[in-house]
């Protein structure tokens, strides 16, 4: 704050506003459109989620929790939330651990460095319902190279996105494909931020590379770390493009996830409350994890 | 290699196991990079095969007879002029009306008093971290009664505007010195006239990231256009794609070639200028 603004603001601030009308013509559109668009759908998914509802029906009962009750005995919704589950478990550790090693070889600038980072991170400008039928094509049994590969090493080919134990590590390794340079990119960034000095004179007292890393470079990206993380479970909980386009949650359901299921309930059954049951799980789910996590950070922070 | 250009703690003795794990640690690396690029080769490859080389046993990566058949029946076998087009108005009208409706709330935000400016900020902080999927089935209800649904104002209107986008520029704005614009006012400049030429032409790094942006996420975007489109007119690249994909029969180098220019774009633009792509995601973990 300058000197000079500060008596102007200050001093006339509760008797009058210094610029009310321009204030709120520029805030005007953004508002409407979040409040329409955004803020009022979270309200009314949760009012949908306590009614038997409907597009194809002309009234829409209400019927309290009963679609909650009805998700906790349904079998495909545990089952949804099981594949989600793993998927998360396994992607985000990887995710984050690949991210970061990637970081950490690639933040210095060099040529054959930033070459690779433009590898690494090119997957993710690339549409993934795009891509995901390449992968399709790639993993084919028939017409595919890797099949190809597997025949020529004298491997029996395997239909891997129509097995039920392939086709999740099948789908995991594709997101992982598209998303760790994301993840390597929020890191660079970090790394980038972090002070020299602060390296140089750890080595000088003699700290080695993983104690430099544990205890100077870590604690230093501590935030960004924890951004990655959060975003990365956020993204993992709602994976659905590469579901859809390579298995349609297939075989027998092995694939299917909360978000591949949500759509199946509202968009091919219309059974809108009950898919908006499934959302409002999701929401909360999302919103439990980054609680704990920015939990478990601060805790240490306190540490 | 003269290591005296190196930081002090990159100075080791360079001792052979340390180099042979170098070493190791690059070849591994060159591996997965080829990895991460083999979809896009074998995309573009496929393109430019024949239908006899699509179908060979054992798959070939590279074409035997180069043809350019895919990019010329691409447009009949599918309305891929019309996806293309719909692809350019969706993602380019996302950009255009977001990134000035985003710039204009991260002024007022950012340099303006007015009342009620606490509350707007928290909606836009609220709204930031909430995922569309979760929206997604009262959306559609929502452009169903607007009878909005399979056009271009459903799919453009409810992204007009983003929580990110706004908290974006507003930091960027909240930076630059407020001299500049108290100077204004005091003149008599208008606010719209500080907004218009102080703040924005000083924003353009961070306008230019976001629209980036906002381009890439909704040009790749497939479950929004899948949800809010329903007439083959109406969709987009990657929803048009999948289908047409998902048919019985397909002509996988006509697929591959669609897939190839709807790529073509994106990848060129990164050519030219990656850091603008880089920015807007690196932002993202700062925050």
């Amino acid at each position: 704050m300058t000197q000079l603004a500060s008596p102007l603001n200050r001093t006339v601030r509760h008797r009058r506003w210094q610029n009310p009308k321009a204030g709120l013509l520029f805030l005007l559109p953004s508002t409407i459109i979040l409040i329409v668009f955004v803020a009022y759908p979270i309200v009314q998914s949760a009012w949908m989620s306590l009614h038997n509802w409907s597009y194809l029906q002309s009234t829409q009962p209400f019927i309290g929790f009963q679609n909650y009750i009805a998700l906790a005995s349904d079998p495909r919704f545990w089952n949804a939330l099981g594949n989600t589950a793993i998927f998360s478990a396994v992607t985000v550790p990887l995710q984050v651990v690949v991210g970061m090693l990637l970081a950490i070889k690639f933040s210095r600038s060099s040529w054959f460095a930033s070459f690779f980072r433009s590898i690494y991170f090119f997957p993710v400008i690339s549409a993934f319902a795009t891509m995901a039928i390449v992968w399709k094509f790639l993993l084919s049994p028939d017409i595919g190279p890797f099949a190809a590969w597997e025949h020529a090493l004298g491997i029996p080919t395997v239909n891997i996105l129509q097995s039920t134990s392939l086709a999740l590590p099948a789908v995991i390794v594709v997101g992982l494909w598209k998303n760790v340079g994301f993840t390597m990119v929020i890191l660079i960034a970090a790394l980038q931020e972090v002070p020299e000095s602060l390296n140089e004179a750890a080595a000088l007292d003699g700290a080695g590379s993983w104690g430099r890393f544990r205890n100077v470079t870590l604690p230093a990206i501590r935030q960004p770390l924890l951004f990655a993380t959060i975003l990365a479970v956020i993204a993992s909980l709602q994976v659905f493009d590469q579901v859809y386009v390579m298995t349609g949650g297939g075989p027998l359901f092995h694939t299917e996830t909360l978000v591949t299921y949500m759509y199946q309930l509202g968009f091919q059954q219309y059974r809108s409350g009950y898919a908006a049951a499934v959302a409002w799980v999701l929401f909360i789910l999302i919103m439990l994890v980054s609680v704990v996590q920015l939990r478990i950070f601060r805790y240490r922070d306190v540490d | 290699m003269s290591t005296s250009s190196l930081p002090v703690y990159l100075r080791h003795q360079r001792t052979p196991l340390r180099l042979t794990l170098t070493i190791i640690g690059w070849v591994v690396i060159s591996l997965i990079a080829l990895f991460v690029v083999f979809p896009f080769v074998w995309m573009i490859l496929t393109s430019f095969k024949t239908e006899k080389d699509v179908f060979a046993l054992p798959a070939q990566l590279w074409p035997a007879h180069w043809s350019f058949l895919s990019y010329s029946e691409i447009w009949k076998e599918l309305p891929f002029a019309r996806l293309f087009l719909n692809s350019v108005i969706f993602a380019g009208g996302v950009t255009v009306i977001s990134v000035v409706f985003d710039s204009f709330a991260a002024y007022a935000l950012a340099r303006l008093d007015f009342p009620g400016k606490n509350i707007a900020f928290y909606l836009v902080i609220a709204t930031l971290m909430v995922p569309y999927q979760i929206t997604l089935i009262p959306l559609f209800q929502e452009l169903f009664n607007l009878q909005w649904l399979d056009s271009y104002q459903g799919l453009i209107v409810p992204r007009a505007t983003s929580a990110f986008g706004i908290f974006l520029l507003r930091q960027f704005f909240v930076s630059i010195p407020r001299d500049l614009d108290s100077a204004a006012r005091i003149d008599g400049a208008s606010e719209f006239r500080i907004y218009a030429q102080i703040m924005m032409p000083l924003a353009k790094p961070a306008i230019a990231t976001l629209a980036v942006f906002q381009f890439m996420n909704n040009w790749n975007d497939f479950l929004w256009p899948l949800v809010v489109t329903s007439s083959t007119d109406m969709r987009t690249i990657p929803a048009g794609l999948t289908l047409f994909g998902g048919q019985y029969v397909v002509d996988y180098a006509v697929l591959m070639a669609g897939a190839t220019i709807s790529l073509l774009p994106l990848g060129l633009a990164f050519f030219f200028a990656q850091r603008y792509f880089v920015q807007g995601i690196a932002t993202t973990g700062i925050k």
